[in-house]
């Protein structure tokens, strides 16, 4: 069977899935609920408070009994949070996330440019067409909440409110970057803004998330912050899904309730293995609910439906009720990577995505709607043009990092570098703050 | 696994049984007594494993006890401090630090309710709970990474690999987010996790229980690891990569569990830079860790007899190498062995011969001798296991050859 002809049979699975309108999350309505124990298991999980001293096991019903999957879609929110109006967004909302995904899209962009003039280097993965993914998910979440990124990651760090300057800077490799210009285009971090990475291999970022969902739910449940309802979202593609740490991960996560949100972005495409020639089952989203959690498919293009499914995934585990994974099928306006000729992919499935653009659909929609005007949004545009341009500005005004920073973040604590033939500490030698030092 | 969980309690039954103790030991921390941990650890000492080791445990107890031989003699009810097991010095340690910081956890497999397979976590579960002693699912890649990211977002996670081998499936989590994520952050994140468990080469575990591991990690930047052979080194280790802000990796030793000493009641803390030096001397540096501590003291109860005085340096730090205390040795006595139970290719002994080939060479009367395991897998038999470390023979002739 050609890729083509796969191609066009699993998009007949997901307009399937589509027709559920709306409710996209009725697409895993039915599933087995997880909550039954197995026969002539006594066992339940103890819980102390960390005042206590001793160790009394909490009620086994309290502790883990997973909460039926299925659940969630009965308790689907009101479609609209706008009182008196059928529209999904307030004008306020509608002009935020357009202009993200136009910063993203921009910015992108830009990166190209640089890119082909020679101001970055190395693998430089744009997200071009995933935008309604990024600002769907991120636009909905507190600066508290963490976000987990992949190698294509300077959208989600922008969405996350990472200045573009900062971001610019970082694929510039300046000293001004978010990292100093030591992560680089697939390490970008904020810790202010809560975005613990980009991680440039597969998968290895999920395991990071979880971990950060179990610090959400640890400061709760163990050190007793009861305010503290963080949740993290982990972002990662199609390809991924194929690997041990995506299903470890997941039932880890749902093992304990974790506060996290699995958010993949299908784009049908890992580099040049179409996501049908990988994958036995192309549907991931019927992964969740193989775990026990909610599985949901949405139309990754379509900002609006991305944030409806993304509200009710943050608050399910905003409310500790535990994780989702949500499918988001979208696409790639360019290739893998700008090194990638991107030789495998039709024309015709190329030209169908491009037709359904986010960013174009969403201006579509509020203009329909009445929520904008095109001058209103022809504003937006061209303020985040003068975004972008004054982040390359900065970034290229920006210098290099000096010598003395190369030695400076190896170690959190410098004496990792051990004590020197003369018994000192080999970081309080002046070479150490120069980075002149041979280690 | 189940062979390798209670591989060490053979041997260390034996060892308690060739000691008496006093039941009316000190009184431990957290209101325990000496006795009734004693009590809980004859239970799983006496499953018959001893018999079955019995005379191999015996040979090993000869030569872990050789050193321990000065301590052990001093013990009396009178002096201070308490007696316990490696691996109770351990789980001590690691006590001590749950109680004084909340955001101290442990996860791994098996670590809570069933204690650990070495039973250095025993009892944490019933006392601070399932979150703070995680187990986790059989799945070492996410949850090391899991720890790492824990520890990113202000927690403190002990890791513990069930066997240090099993790491090796979450090599990429070490390697790349532990050793890299603080310095590609800019510096934004720490991570300051323990990564330890039960490693080296035991008693016919077969090649993959039975893994020197310290080679594969130490070229990782950004992480430290130090390996503990006593139960006083083990505890002050154990606390003082808990408390560091860095990733330490610490190696503790299948057959070292179950020695016994003297440890002080104060509570203390180690340096994870510095090395220890267990017998001054004058003739020759012989440096070493984990297990061939003993391997070497056992050999150099034999030099001594025959006339040598050797200096006797655990370096506990294998990354970095405390430059200063080996460095004073071999200005010393200009003369230098390593022992290790490493493998040779690229094994710490390599790493040591270059530090001091680049930094003392002019102190050398004689080039570095470098003993290691064999560069092959670890074989299940007896006696090619025993082929494959260093044996104190062994260490005897090479001092004897640098000392001609």
């Amino acid at each position: 069977m050609s890729a083509a002809s796969l191609s066009s049979a699993i998009n007949a699975i997901r307009s399937a899935s589509f027709a559920h309108d709306r409710s996209a999350l009725a697409s895993n309505a039915g599933h087995p609920s997880s909550s039954s124990v197995f026969l002539g298991s006594t066992a339940g999980l103890r819980f102390n408070p960390i005042s206590s001293s001793a160790g009394r096991p909490r009620s086994s019903a309290a502790a883990v009994a997973a909460v039926a999957a299925s659940n969630v879609v009965k308790e689907k929110q009101p479609k609209s949070s706008v009182s008196g109006s059928n529209l999904l967004i307030t004008k306020e909302e509608g002009l935020e996330l357009y202009e993200d995904m136009v910063l993203g899209r921009a910015f992108e962009d830009m990166c190209a440019q640089m890119y082909y003039r020679g101001k970055m280097f190395g693998f430089v993965h744009l997200y071009n067409g995933q935008e309604a993914v990024s600002t769907g998910f991120i636009k909905l979440l507190k600066q508290e909440d963490s976000v987990v990124s992949t190698y294509r990651d300077h959208v989600h760090a922008l969405s996350k409110g990472v200045p573009a300057r900062q971001v610019m800077s970082e694929l510039f490799g300046k000293e001004t970057g978010c990292c100093r210009g030591q992560g680089g285009s697939m390490h970008m971090f904020s810790k202010e803004h809560n975005l613990i990475g980009g991680f440039a291999f597969i998968g290895e970022g999920i395991p990071i998330a979880t971990g950060a969902a179990f610090t959400s739910k640890y400061k709760r449940e163990v050190l007793k912050e009861e305010g503290c309802d963080h949740v993290t979202v982990a972002f990662f593609g199609d390809g991924t899904c194929n690997n041990g740490q995506f299903s470890e991960c997941l039932n880890m996560a749902q093992l304990w309730k974790l506060p996290i949100i699995f958010v993949v972005e299908n784009n049908l495409w890992a580099i040049g293995m179409s996501h049908l020639r990988a994958t036995s089952d192309p549907q991931i989203w019927k992964k969740g609910p193989a775990f026990g959690m909610p599985g949901v498919h949405v139309d990754g293009m379509d900002v609006l439906k991305v944030r409806e499914v993304a509200k009710e995934a943050v608050g399910r585990a905003r409310r500790g009720e535990g994780p989702t994974l949500v499918e988001c099928e979208t696409y790639r306006f360019r290739g893998h990577s700008l090194a990638d000729p991107d030789e495998l992919r039709e024309p015709a499935e190329k030209a169908k995505y491009a037709a359904r653009d986010p960013i174009a659909a969403l201006k579509k929609y509020m203009i329909e709607s009445k929520l904008a005007s095109e001058a209103e949004l022809k504003a937006i545009d061209k303020k985040i043009d003068e975004v972008v341009e004054d982040a390359v500005e900065f970034a290229d005004a920006s210098p290099q990092p000096p010598r003395s920073q190369l030695l400076e973040n190896v170690f959190a604590d410098p004496k990792g570098f051990g004590i020197g033939p003369d018994g000192r500490y080999r970081c309080e030698d002046p070479n150490f703050t120069a980075g002149t030092a041979k280690v | 696994m189940a062979a390798a969980v209670f591989q060490g309690f053979g041997a260390s039954t034996a060892l308690s049984l060739s000691k008496s103790f006093d039941s009316k030991r000190v009184k431990l921390p957290f209101g325990r007594s000496l006795s009734e941990r004693r009590a809980s650890f004859v239970v799983v000492g006496s499953d018959g494993r001893v018999v079955l080791d019995s005379s191999r445990a015996q040979k090993l107890v000869t030569n872990a006890v050789a050193t321990k031989g000065d301590s052990a003699a001093a013990t009396s009810a009178s002096k201070p401090g308490h007696e316990l097991l490696l691996f109770e010095a351990l789980q001590e340690g690691l006590e001590e630090e749950m109680e004084r910081d909340p955001l101290v956890c442990v996860m791994g497999e098996d670590v809570g309710h069933y204690g650990g397979s070495y039973k250095v976590t025993k009892g944490l579960a019933t006392k601070y709970g399932d979150l703070r002693v995680l187990d986790t699912p059989i799945a070492e890649n996410s949850f090391t990474g899991m720890g790492i990211g824990a520890a990113m977002t202000g927690l403190r996670p002990i890791v513990e690999g069930m066997n240090m081998g099993f790491l090796l499936l979450a090599y990429n989590q070490i390697s790349n987010n532990c050793g890299m994520l603080h310095y590609t952050s800019g510096g934004q994140f720490k991570i300051p996790i323990v990564i330890r468990g039960p490693g080296g080469v035991g008693r016919q575990l077969g090649a993959e229980h039975s893994q020197r591991l310290e080679s594969y990690f130490q070229s990782i930047p950004g992480i430290q690891m130090v390996a503990c052979s006593t139960p006083y080194n083990a505890k002050g280790l154990m606390k003082a990569a808990i408390r560091s802000d860095n990733p330490v990796i610490l190696f503790e030793h299948v057959l070292l569990y179950n020695l016994k000493e003297r440890i002080p009641d104060e509570e203390y803390v180690l340096s994870l830079e510095e090395a220890e030096m267990v017998r001054p001397g004058e003739h020759v540096t012989i440096l070493t860790y984990s297990r061939m501590r003993y391997h070497v003291m056992q050999a150099a109860k034999t030099l001594v007899n025959k006339g040598y005085d050797p200096e006797v340096i655990d370096i506990r730090s294998l990354k970095p190498f405390d430059l200063y205390t080996i460095g004073n040795s071999v200005k010393k006595t200009h003369r230098v062995l390593i022992v290790e139970e490493c493998m040779r290719t690229g094994g710490i002994g390599a790493s040591l011969t270059a530090a001091i080939n680049e930094n003392f060479h002019d102190y050398l009367d004689a080039p570095i001798v470098c003993l290691s395991s064999q560069d092959v897998p670890t074989p299940y038999a007896g006696t090619l296991e025993e082929w494959t470390v260093v044996q104190p023979g062994q260490i005897v002739t090479a001092v004897e050859q640098l000392c001609k």
